[in-house]
């Protein structure tokens, strides 16, 4: 008959796919990216595209403090992602976590910086953590209450506080600088290491990985488990039922924001305190963003979130090796860097869709 | 009747969606210079079969023939340039346009656009059939039957002789669908295609000239609507006979449980919504409130609830024991405690009262889950009563772990009303619990409610389907334009009466 005119291909919608599936699609699109990636390479370098990830590898696992470095970077990043989790769960735009982290910092540094002298250890970890902890989520509650009040537009307000708090940390560099005239804060208080996070088993990073592995589990718990995890669902799917069941939405924006910005400040005082022991405006480092890639392509799931913060600070670390061992320009690392993300989001949409190839035989209708 | 060549001819179109087999190798023809009613129960299929007419979706199996020619429906396009035209439950209409600017909305005519020739065309089409449309008037200013008019006018004017109507009846008072199913007949005798997707029996039988049934999404078979009967009918639907009419116990022991005075209530935008309502809901009875859509119900309900600022006047919640509460001023959830529970099913379904990306349990949790003391959610109890809500009331659900918005629109509702129920209300506010349920889900709503009756509930039932409002409530509250119209006993009361009420404060009296 008149096949010619039949479509050769047509999406539907899927319904839930089991999980080895999803899986398998999703597997099969990084290893579409790796030949891609290595064509790319071929192509534009002549380099051996093996070679490239081997140094890939070696970047983000060489050697044990490689490891670490990398167990860090995992470990402030991821802790940004599920400061914003509840919050987007919500839909709730927080992209505010760059400056709630640096304000978190900022507050840490000056305990650090005013009390260092006169106050043990013991007393001024808990009064930095207190005022990070503090400082975050005020950040985060300022837009948050003009969102509950006024229904502000979230996404700029949170974006603008940035801003602020870039400036705000700007301008503290200069009042507490260090050496005086050199523009920046050196190491804070290098001769005591007051306020400097204790180091267990003998390794800096430990402590931090170990506090964003319990926050992790955590913020699972209250997302699953609990009764404001469920009023953040019912919230951020429907207001109007939400409203309609007596919850009160103001009330639960505001908690979850409060929430949110404690947890960044918290990154806040483990940057400081915990690696640093210095404040610059970049000590965030742009992760308040890369967190909401983070959030979004685990799906909210602070399990699923370990793997992607991890994938994406893989990517980073090899991604500079790459440039400085062969000698290509960082924007090279980010190209493959992309070229994997794109795979990796797309085969979202394979997850989701199903693609129909026409029968050529109609005959088995009949 | 097969001697005439069928306008439509599907044959062994199947259509699944995952799992799920909407249509199966379904058959049904449709002639020219007939009505023909498709009948089916929620889920069975009608309007998937007939979104692949319309290019809406495409079949994964099967062939369709249009005037004896195999066609491919890719697209509405597709279906228009073969003069398939669907009219959708829910209009797709630009507010701020006139109505001759939305019809001409998206038609590629050569050369530059002419509203005025498109207005002739419009008054020469609705001349023709008995449309009363006014080309230049902006679509806000309509009243819902005018848009419905609109949709219609539309596709006649891109040309279509074969038209789909998807529940047409479902938004009009008895006066308008009377107008509607007057042109429908003038539009037959002119030799177009009509197919009309319904629940309602008595249309039906009014206005259709075949009936095509679908089950489960299999094509039962097709008559004559002169040969056949509802009864027979609705069996055919179900599978199993049913019982073709509403109980209406009389009332025991009932007193007044909810005493509304005065009130009133303005939109945000200051329009006036309800203009000093007052009356009282007993225990043991239902009342019933009719009235054109958009005039009131809503707000009246929604400010019993809690959900909708009041201007003035006061909602009196009367216990047991003689105690009484305002209920002006509390919020949803004392409201709530005091046992005032709010079924609305609103135009969306899902728009208020369940969350469609959560499945049954937690969505059964709406209510209850702020009740024990702990910080964590109580898992186990919601998922119980989703497992008994979906037995009692016969949910279709491949599971209670299925998010809410994958069932059929009727499933969704017996989940909503399923769920308000078993809070053990003493006073039920249900805004078009049925609406697009089919006859057997009706029927179980219908006699949930009478069981919520016999309890000694106050139930407030706001329905569209006049015949209902008539055969169930003990009282019936006219409301018109946001005024009370009147409240007459639900016995003897007549669909011409009430109708009446609807359009016009206090009905006609010279007309009785």
């Amino acid at each position: 008959m008149n096949n010619q005119k039949v479509p050769l291909i047509h999406l539907t919608k899927r319904k839930a796919l089991p999980w080895y599936a999803a899986f398998g699609i999703r597997a099969a699109a990084i290893v579409l990216a790796l030949i891609v990636c290595a064509l790319v390479t071929t192509l534009l370098t002549g380099e051996n595209p093996l070679q490239i990830y081997a140094t890939m590898f070696a970047g983000a696992f060489g050697t044990p403090r490689k490891l670490w470095i990398l167990g860090q970077q995992i470990a402030i990043l991821l802790c940004i992602a599920l400061a914003l989790t509840p919050a987007f769960k919500m839909k709730y735009w927080n992209l505010g976590g760059e400056g709630q982290v640096l304000i978190g910092g900022l507050a840490a540094a000056a305990c650090m910086i005013l009390l260092g002298k006169t106050l043990p250890n013991i007393l001024l970890i808990p009064i930095m953590l207190a005022a990070s902890v503090l400082a975050g989520a005020v950040w985060a509650v300022i837009p948050a209450l003009f969102k509950a009040k006024w229904n502000t537009n979230e996404t700029l307000f949170t974006l603008m506080m940035n801003y602020v708090a870039t400036q705000l940390v700007a301008f503290f560099i200069i009042v507490w600088e260090s050496p005086k005239g050199s523009g920046k804060i050196g190491i804070i208080n290098q001769a005591t290491e007051a306020g400097w996070l204790p180091i267990i088993g003998g390794q800096k990073y430990l402590l931090n990985i170990l506090i964003v592995a319990v926050i992790t589990a955590l913020m699972y718990v209250y997302l699953k488990y609990t009764k404001h995890g469920y009023e953040i669902s019912v919230v951020g799917e429907s207001e109007r039922t939400a409203r309609y069941v007596g919850i009160k939405v103001e009330k639960v924006i505001v908690r979850t924001l409060i929430l949110s910005g404690a947890i960044c400040g918290a990154a806040g005082l483990m940057l400081v305190g915990g690696t640093d022991h210095t404040i610059t405006t970049t000590i965030a480092g742009g992760r308040g963003f890369t967190a909401v890639m983070v959030a979004w392509l685990g799906k909210f799931n602070p399990l699923v979130m370990v793997l992607t913060s991890f994938l994406l600070v893989f990517l980073s670390r090899g991604a500079s090796e790459i440039s400085t061992k062969f000698g290509l320009n960082q924007s090279f690392g980010d190209i493959l860097t992309g070229i994997i993300l794109f795979f990796i989001i797309g085969s979202e949409f394979f997850i989701t869709y199903k693609i129909n190839f026409r029968k050529s035989a109609k005959k088995e209708a009949e | 009747m097969e001697e005439k060549i069928a306008a439509v001819q599907m044959r062994d179109i199947t259509k699944s969606f995952g799992k799920v087999v909407a249509n199966d190798k379904v058959w049904l023809d449709i002639y020219r210079g007939e009505i023909l009613a498709l009948l089916g129960e929620n889920g069975s299929g009608k309007t998937t079969l007939m979104n692949m007419l319309s290019g809406i979706y495409y079949p994964d199996e099967g062939q369709i023939f249009v005037d004896g020619k195999e066609v491919v429906i890719r697209s509405p396009k597709d279906a228009f340039s073969l003069g398939i035209g669907m009219i959708h439950q829910h209009f797709k209409l630009v507010d701020v346009l006139t109505a001759a600017e939305n019809i001409v909305l998206g038609l590629k005519e050569p050369g530059k656009l002419d509203l005025a020739a498109a207005s002739r065309r419009i008054r020469a089409i609705c001349d023709a059939y008995g449309f009363e449309v006014d080309p230049d008037q902006k679509i806000y200013d309509m009243s819902v039957s005018q848009k419905q008019t609109v949709e219609i006018v539309k596709v006649l004017y891109r040309g279509a002789d074969i038209l789909i109507l998807d529940e047409p009846t479902a938004v009009l008072t008895p006066q308008e669908t009377d107008k509607l199913f007057a042109v429908l007949r003038n539009m037959r005798n002119d030799g177009k295609a009509i197919v009309i997707i319904t629940h309602k029996m008595h249309e039906v039988e009014d206005l259709s000239d075949r009936v095509a049934v679908l089950r489960h999404g299999h094509f039962v078979g097709d008559m004559l609507t002169a040969s056949t009967n509802a009864q027979e009918m609705t069996n055919m639907m179900v599978g199993h006979p049913v019982v073709l009419n509403i109980d209406r116990p009389e009332p025991v022991n009932s007193k007044p449980r909810l005493e509304v005075k005065n009130l009133t209530v303005r939109s945000i935008d200051g329009v006036l919504k309800l203009d000093d309502v007052s009356f009282v809901a007993n225990s043991g009875e239902i009342l019933g409130i009719a009235g054109i859509s958009g005039c009131g119900q809503k707000e009246l309900l929604e400010a019993i609830a809690g959900l909708q600022v009041v201007e003035s006047g006061s909602i009196t919640y009367l216990g047991d024991n003689g105690e009484t509460e305002e209920l002006i001023g509390k919020d949803p959830l004392q409201i709530a405690d005091l046992g005032v529970s709010l079924s609305f099913v609103p135009e969306d379904r899902l728009g208020m009262g369940l969350v469609g990306s959560m499945d049954l349990a937690d969505n059964m949790m709406l209510r209850s889950f702020r009740r024990s003391r702990s910080i964590f959610t109580d898992r186990k109890s919601p998922r119980t009563l989703a497992e008994q809500v979906v037995s009692d009331l016969e949910v279709s659900t491949p599971g209670i772990s299925t998010p809410v918005r994958r069932l059929s629109g009727g499933n969704v509702q017996k989940v909503l009303v399923g769920r308000e129920i078993a809070s053990a209300p003493t006073v039920l506010l249900t805004a078009y619990a049925v609406r697009g349920l089919d006859i057997n889900s009706s029927y179980t709503i219908y006699d949930l409610i009478n069981q919520q009756k016999a309890r000694g509930v106050a139930v407030v039932y706001v329905g569209e389907d006049l015949d209902v409002l008539l055969e169930l409530c003990d009282k019936i509250l006219v409301l018109c334009g946001g005024k009370v119209s009147g409240i007459i006993d639900g016995r003897g009361a007549t669909k011409r009466k009430v109708g009446m009420m609807m359009t016009k404060l206090g009905g006609d009296s010279a007309d009785e």
